[in-house]
């Protein structure tokens, strides 16, 4: 292991970070420390060892794997880094002398944002968990996330790392906003990231067309998570296409588009060449399952969308779906064959063979959504499902259905509400070669199984189990700044099929990632994007009821 | 326009596939802002020709591109000072030595090239065995080598490629195992003779060490060149690169 710049040894380096955003990833980041040379558990790592530290949407739960993480950063990283980096060069500078390691770990609990695993003690009464606590009075009884209140104060490195080899994603990639707020129930993301915060329109036009400059990459991603709801992209994407033009090519993308026919005519302005295929989520095949998780995309919005991309030449869509999501009926599972189906009727207007791939994926419950309460299918219950699926797309011409393993979610589901305990199961399927969990042909449930049973522990009682309102969860005492109250109403309004605005064009709901932090929503403009709200249906007027305008309006709207 | 660029590739970026190697040059190129020739239709690439792949892991001092240039940029392009600007935006290892102007009408570096001088570190043996070695296999009427080619097992004479071999001497001190260097002429057509083939081929069969393809040649009415004329050299050879 070394690093890929400057092909240092990774043990010689003072700190590794990792960046988790998939549970199945974790007996990879045990490889990937036993590599290093550094000893896998915390406890057992001394002060000449780097300090090993982890962040991303995983850390947010990082009981599973609190063991061997010595410390785990909750949030934006741009200014904790700098905190961090103080701390360890003191550290450094005084000598790292024996038995300091204890001591520079609790000062870095100090830092917000930080979470130091082995300063608190876990206390279970049988099965449950009871708390919990600091070890020590210095150490906050609460970690709260990080939130970078404005993200026009940290453009990107100019000169950034080029992989040699070719990796995924391997683009220029310009984070346009960060944070979303359509209030997706199921989507961690969406919640653990709020409030919205948009990048001027200006420093993502110099980002790119620097970054472009000094990379020498070709293709670059306006990434976000909703980018076509970024104030003014329609001018933005026209403006870095004019941009290119002279130059040589260079092609445009965004990694997630909106349900809607405004969201299909920006990816038409980019992609003027090589239409192949577009990917949308209606994430549900009826619109009382959209309404339970909070995805208000009407039929029509879809519709419109695959109407305009065939229009626009896209030959292939591919539809993502979610399935064993709270309230789920049989009747909702069919309703994904029923959209798929006409979505490929649709095309046959514009195409002889129109074909519509339709991908889903088991659910599973995320810590600090509203669906964390919920207990997650059956293995046997997403199977079914899965083949109800199968058998009803048979004779439907031009449906593909693809789906993901539902062993895999089960394991997924272990490890994303799971508590500390987890961890001894992590560390001997590792230890028993079950590294690259992601990979198909890597992925081995018995390992899994075996190794919860040699350690007593219960996968169905981690995953299957509803929790309720009382019950401590594991990672209750971290903090992505959403009210607790505010997520249990959520998950009852899920329950009783009631949908919940995005905040960005409605009044505050309250829950707690902006007042909590002080800080506020940073949008160009006051006016939802073109082509409606996502099919919220809201008749929003004129007048939006927000004042959080971050900065002085650019593009279109306000 | 279109230009022919020699350069070397030595040091650790031998472990960097020709594949990336060519999105290398292609990110490269574009930082550089050279007035690169794009293809027209769906997918606009860049005019690049590639001459022959170099297996991952071997070294070379004479790898060569053909780049197409777009007019009238082109015509103003200094091309001596070429190397020296495009060197910069290259993995480190990578180093341009030359530049030609060449004919359209030049066959392609892939038809032209026939032969390929290798120079080939074998671990555990003396020169003296390495010697023994050579005189057996250039006796030889046949050598059959067989591979695994698309699922299925195919047996070729290796002989007919294998031009010249030459022992060279003792490897160098800094080798991690101590052997002998082979020079190696190989052919490329009709069927190219691979480094590894080649020590396949002893008795008993001997490993690779370190690599490296020192020279390409086209050989027309039986004289060699290379492809670009010695005397275009703007820089001198890079020396094989540190371990």
């Amino acid at each position: 292991m070394f690093s890929l710049d400057t092909h240092r040894p990774a043990a010689a380096f003072d700190l590794i970070g990792f960046n988790l955003s998939a549970e199945l990833t974790y007996t990879n980041l045990l490889n990937m420390v036993d590599l290093a040379g550094v000893p896998v558990r915390s406890a057992e790592r001394r002060p000449e060892h780097p300090i090993i530290v982890a962040g991303g949407h995983c850390t947010y739960n990082p009981e599973p794997i609190a063991d061997f993480l010595d410390i785990v950063v909750l949030g934006d990283g741009e200014e904790v880094i700098t905190e961090i980096n103080a701390v360890v060069r003191d550290w450094k500078l005084s000598g790292r002398t024996e038995g300091s390691r204890e001591n520079v770990l609790r000062e870095l609990s100090h830092i917000v944002g930080v979470y130091v695993p082995s300063m608190y003690d876990v206390t279970y009464e049988g099965a449950a968990l009871v708390a919990v606590t600091p070890r020590y009075p210095d150490v906050p009884e609460r970690v709260e996330k990080r939130t970078v209140a404005d993200l026009a104060e940290f453009p990107y490195p100019k000169t950034q790392l080029v992989p040699i080899t070719e990796v995924v994603h391997d683009r220029l990639n310009v984070e346009v906003f960060r944070g979303c707020t359509r209030g997706c129930r199921f989507c961690q993301a969406g919640m653990i990231t709020r409030p919205v915060r948009e990048r001027p329109a200006e420093q993502v036009r110099t980002m790119v067309e620097e970054g472009l400059r000094r990379t020498g990459y070709d293709e670059v991603a306006l990434t976000s998570l909703s980018t076509a709801d970024f104030s003014g992209i329609e001018k933005l994407v026209g403006d870095i296409v004019q941009s290119t033009d002279d130059g040589p090519p260079v092609s445009v993308s965004l990694p997630s588009l909106r349900v809607d026919a405004f969201g299909v005519g920006i990816a038409t302005q980019i992609q003027r060449a090589r239409r192949t295929g577009l990917t949308f989520a209606p994430e549900a095949g009826t619109w009382r399952m959209r309404q339970v998780i909070n995805k208000l995309i009407r039929e029509e919005d879809l519709y419109s969308a695959v109407e305009a991309a065939y229009a626009n030449g896209w030959r292939r869509m591919k539809l993502y779906f979610l399935t064993g999501l709270p309230t789920e009926t049989d009747e909702d599972t069919l309703g994904i064959a029923e959209l798929a189906r006409n979505c490929v009727q649709l095309g046959k207007a514009h195409t002889k063979s129109p074909s519509v791939t339709v991908s889903v994926g088991g659910f599973v419950p995320k810590p600090f959504t509203p669906f964390q309460w919920f207990g997650q299918n059956t293995v046997e219950e997403l199977r079914r499902k899965i083949n109800l699926l199968r058998d009803d797309t048979r004779k439907s011409h031009g449906v593909q259905v693809k789906w993901h393993d539902p062993k895999a979610t089960l394991v997924e589901g272990i490890m994303s509400r799971g508590d500390r305990r987890v961890g001894a199961a992590i560390e001997e399927v590792w230890r028993q070669g079950g590294t690259f969990q992601e990979w198909n042909e890597r992925f081995d449930l018995d390992l899994w199984l075996a190794a919860m049973a040699n350690h007593g522990l219960d996968p169905e009682w981690y995953t299957y189990r509803h929790r309720t309102e009382d019950e401590v969860l594991p990672w209750d005492h971290l903090s992505a700044g959403l009210h607790k109250d505010f997520l249990w109403q959520d998950w009852r309004d899920a329950l009783a099929e009631v949908g919940l605005p995005d905040c960005r064009w409605t009044p505050c709901y309250d829950c707690g990632a902006c007042t909590g932090y002080s800080i506020e929503h940073i949008v160009a403009s006051a006016t939802p994007p073109a082509g409606g709200s996502q099919g919220t249906g809201q008749d929003l007027g004129s007048s939006v009821p927000v004042t959080l305008l971050g900065r002085a309006p650019v593009g279109t709207g306000s | 326009m279109r230009i022919r660029v020699r350069f070397s590739k030595t040091g650790k970026i031998r472990f960097s596939s020709h594949r990336d190697m060519a999105r290398c040059w292609e990110r490269a190129l574009r930082r550089a802002e050279l007035p690169v020739a794009i293809t027209e239709g769906f997918s606009p690439r860049p005019k690049m020709h590639f001459g022959l792949a170099l297996s991952t892991g071997h070294e070379s001092l004479g790898e060569y591109l053909d780049i197409d240039l777009q007019e009238p940029e082109a015509s103003a392009l200094d091309l001596g000072a070429l190397p020296e600007r495009l060197t910069p935006f290259l993995p480190p290892g990578v180093d341009v030595e030359a530049v030609s102007i060449i004919e359209r009408s030049e066959l392609s570096l892939q038809e032209a090239v026939t032969v390929c001088t290798w120079l080939i570190e074998i671990p555990g043996v003396t020169p003296e065995e390495l010697a023994a070695y050579v005189t057996t296999m250039l006796d030889a009427p046949a050598l059959p080598v067989t591979r695994e080619r698309k699922g299925k097992t195919v047996t070729d004479d290796i002989r007919p490629g294998i031009i010249s071999l030459r022992v060279v001497g003792a490897t160098p001190l800094d080798a991690p195992e101590q052997g002998a260097l082979l020079e190696a002429e190989l052919a490329t057509q009709p069927r190219s003779v691979r480094p590894s083939e080649l020590l396949a081929a002893f008795d008993p069969p001997r490993n690779e060490g370190r690599v490296c393809r020192t020279h390409q040649w086209i050989i027309t009415d039986g004289a060699r060149r290379e492809p670009i004329p010695a005397h275009a050299t703007s820089r001198a050879p890079a020396e094989v690169g540190a371990r």
